[in-house]
């Protein structure tokens, strides 16, 4: 967007700008620069920031690279592999890790580096669409009970309170098994254990946001409750609810990656991390390290980087949390 | 102390009533007829409808809702398919095993991460306390089911020293004469030496590889517990009167920081009770967990929604207890209730 577009569309109403319009020449954009300059300056205020906290942490730039490879090989890593995953070929079964086969094969001679990158894409749609999932439910339900209050929130806060009332691997272990034995459902339990987490942060920081000048302006401007809800309030918790999604994100892998090593969710054949290690565990006792290894160190490796890029997320947009 | 223990127990009945209704839902949100599935992949119509009948499907949602109850309150949870035992039974005999493994898991944490969190916080920015970061950010990090067979194949396969991953105790052994239903205890009374370093054996690598896992909340909480109390006035107070500073941290310090580790430890139990489930596969030890996952695998319901159940409750319990256990560690917690 350009800078002279800007300004158009920040003004209230339509003949105005028609009226500014020759004030502000659409070709001279030296004339706009100057009304712009508090806005630009926090935009590049917090862009500093976030080099300076890159530059100052050298672990969270590290885990940015990282999370640049994990959504690379989530990308491309199907078509960068140099075997086909599900291809079997018996004569080279239980091989160590070789230059021919990077991580060795498995026992039905799979080559376990191609199946590691293969799986990338499948574990990271799982996480991403169980956090996109639980920010639209929790996030949604936490903004309406922290705003609304009443008994929107006393029924998001029994059903959060219910839900933390059993551990949430169990918890989601009984949704998956009771709904049906898919991927779509292990997202669904991921996205529901979580809920009560999302509810909680939305509300507290919606409550803070509800008699504030903000929304006191948007109300006497006649805006209805609900509009203010969605575009007041919800925007300006963005910020910490991306952190929280991103704290979130190695939680979910390590929770689809634990229900599919006990059998839930993904099938055999595919190429999942969990099923991956589970499927090696057999071979651990008798020598055979890499099957289970390598794609339980893939998932370490996610879930760390994760960890690591929400650490540093919080660090930029909510420094007083830091620990 | 009394009114407080009502009062919590008060508190907690919501929570249990919302635990039986969600694990009834589960029931009922079965993909399919509920009947069908009771009854077996090999039933015939008639047959279907009979379970129906037996099982009271026919009936509204709220009286199904009641028997359910009733049959919970006499202690039923219904048969397993594949074994065709009372659920109860099982689990009761199952439970041990896990109760053993989690509280020794629970305990390797303890043992770890308390003073790890008191010494990282003592000397902050020293070598202790960046292994005390490193250690609190892996241990969440770590697969747990990942990390038990690591230390499968390293103390198992490669250095020999642990015994094969296979349960609770070696085929040579018999179990102890049951007590408590704990081999360590029960081996103790019995007054049998070695099928107590049998079982502690087995016991070793589960229990540490579930203490990895639970780690990292806990000494990230006491650290961050302990450096907020080392720093409030009264710590500043007793260190001017000239008291040792062992003194302070120990006497002082310590029993001031516990109490926001104490509320943790609900969130670790929580933890603790699912990756239970995963250690319990990987060492293939006969709790509930791995009841659950054998239930899971034959597609056999009734088992694991007595496992949830159980866990749930289990789980409401220990929260009660942990709040009890607040009231003893700070007195005016109790005043105020």
């Amino acid at each position: 967007m350009s800078k002279a577009a800007v300004i158009p569309n920040r003004s209230p109403a339509g003949e105005k700008t028609v009226s500014v319009a020759p004030l502000r020449p659409a070709s001279a954009g030296t004339a706009g620069a100057p009304a712009l300059a508090p806005r630009n300056t926090g935009f590049s205020a917090a862009f500093r920031h976030a080099r300076y906290i890159l530059g100052e942490n050298a672990v969270t730039g590290f885990a940015f690279a990282l999370f640049l490879v994990i959504v690379l090989a989530a990308l491309l890593g199907p078509y960068l592999v140099p075997y086909d995953p599900l291809a079997s070929d018996t004569a080279a079964a239980l091989k160590a890790p070789s230059v021919a086969h990077w991580f060795g094969t498995d026992q039905l001679g799979r080559d376990v580096f191609s199946r590691v990158v293969v799986a990338t894409r499948l574990d990271f749609l799982i996480a991403v669409a169980s956090v996109a999932l639980v920010f639209l439910m929790g996030g949604l339900a936490g903004v309406a009970a922290g705003f609304f209050g009443g008994w929107t929130d006393r029924v998001v806060g029994r059903v959060a309170d219910t839900i933390m009332a059993f551990p949430l691997f169990v918890l989601a272990m009984g949704i998956v098994a009771a709904l049906g034995n898919t991927v779509e459902n292990v997202v669904l339990a991921t996205a529901i254990v979580n809920f009560p987490l999302y509810a909680r942060i939305a509300r507290a920081e919606a409550n803070v946001r509800r008699e504030a000048g903000f929304v006191l302006a948007a109300r006497l401007s006649g805006n209805g409750e609900m509009r203010i809800l969605l575009a007041q309030v919800l925007p300006n918790i963005m910020p910490i609810m991306v952190v929280q999604m991103s704290l979130t994100m190695g939680y979910a892998i390590l929770n689809a990656a634990g229900l599919s090593f006990i059998g839930l969710g993904v099938r055999p054949p595919t190429a999942e991390w969990g099923i991956m290690v589970a499927e090696g565990a057999a071979f651990m006792v008798s020598g055979e390290w890499w099957i289970a290894f390598f794609p339980g160190a893939a998932l370490m490796i996610a879930v760390f980087c994760f960890n690591l890029l929400g650490d540093g997320l919080r660090d930029i947009v909510d420094p007083q949390r830091r620990t | 102390m009394l009114r407080m223990l009502a009062k919590r127990m008060l508190i907690a009945v919501p929570s249990l009533v919302g635990v039986v209704i969600v694990t009834f839902l589960l029931t009922r949100a079965l993909p399919g007829d509920p009947a069908a599935y009771f009854a077996g992949p090999a039933a015939t119509k008639e047959a279907i409808e009979q379970i129906r009948v037996k099982l009271g499907l026919d009936k509204p949602l709220y009286l199904q809702l009641m028997r359910y109850v009733g049959d919970l309150a006499r202690g039923d949870l219904g048969n397993s398919l594949t074994t065709g035992q009372p659920v109860a039974h099982e689990i009761r005999t199952r439970l041990p095993a896990s109760a053993e493994l989690t509280l020794l898991g629970l305990i390797v944490a303890m043992a770890i991460a308390v003073p790890l969190g008191i010494l990282a916080a003592t000397r902050p920015n020293s070598l202790v306390d960046h292994l005390c970061r490193v250690i609190s950010t892996a241990g969440v990090s770590l697969p747990v089911f990942f990390t038990g067979l690591i230390l499968v194949y390293v103390f198992y396969y490669l250095l020999g020293w642990a015994p094969p991953p296979l349960g609770r105790l070696d085929v040579f052994f018999s179990p102890p004469p049951h007590v408590t239903g704990f081999y360590l205890i029960d081996s103790l009374i019995a007054g049998e030496g070695e099928a107590f370093a049998a079982s502690l054996k087995q016991l070793v690598l589960p229990a540490i590889t579930l203490g990895i896992f639970a780690l990292a909340p806990i000494a990230r909480m006491t650290r961050a517990s302990m450096l907020a109390v080392l720093a409030s006035d009264f710590v500043r107070t007793a260190r001017a009167s000239g008291l040792a500073p062992l003194t302070v941290v120990v006497t002082y310090a310590f029993r001031n920081a516990m109490l926001p580790v104490v509320t943790t430890l609900g969130m670790v139990f929580s933890f603790l009770l699912g990756a239970n489930v995963l250690v319990e596969k990987v060492f293939a030890w006969p709790g509930i967990g791995s009841f659950a996952v054998e239930a899971l695998i034959a597609s056999d319901f009734a088992p694991l929604q007595g496992f949830v159940l159980t866990m749930a409750v289990m789980y409401v319990a220990l929260n009660l207890l942990i709040d009890v256990l607040y009231g003893v560690i700070d007195p005016r917690v109790r005043i105020e209730a």
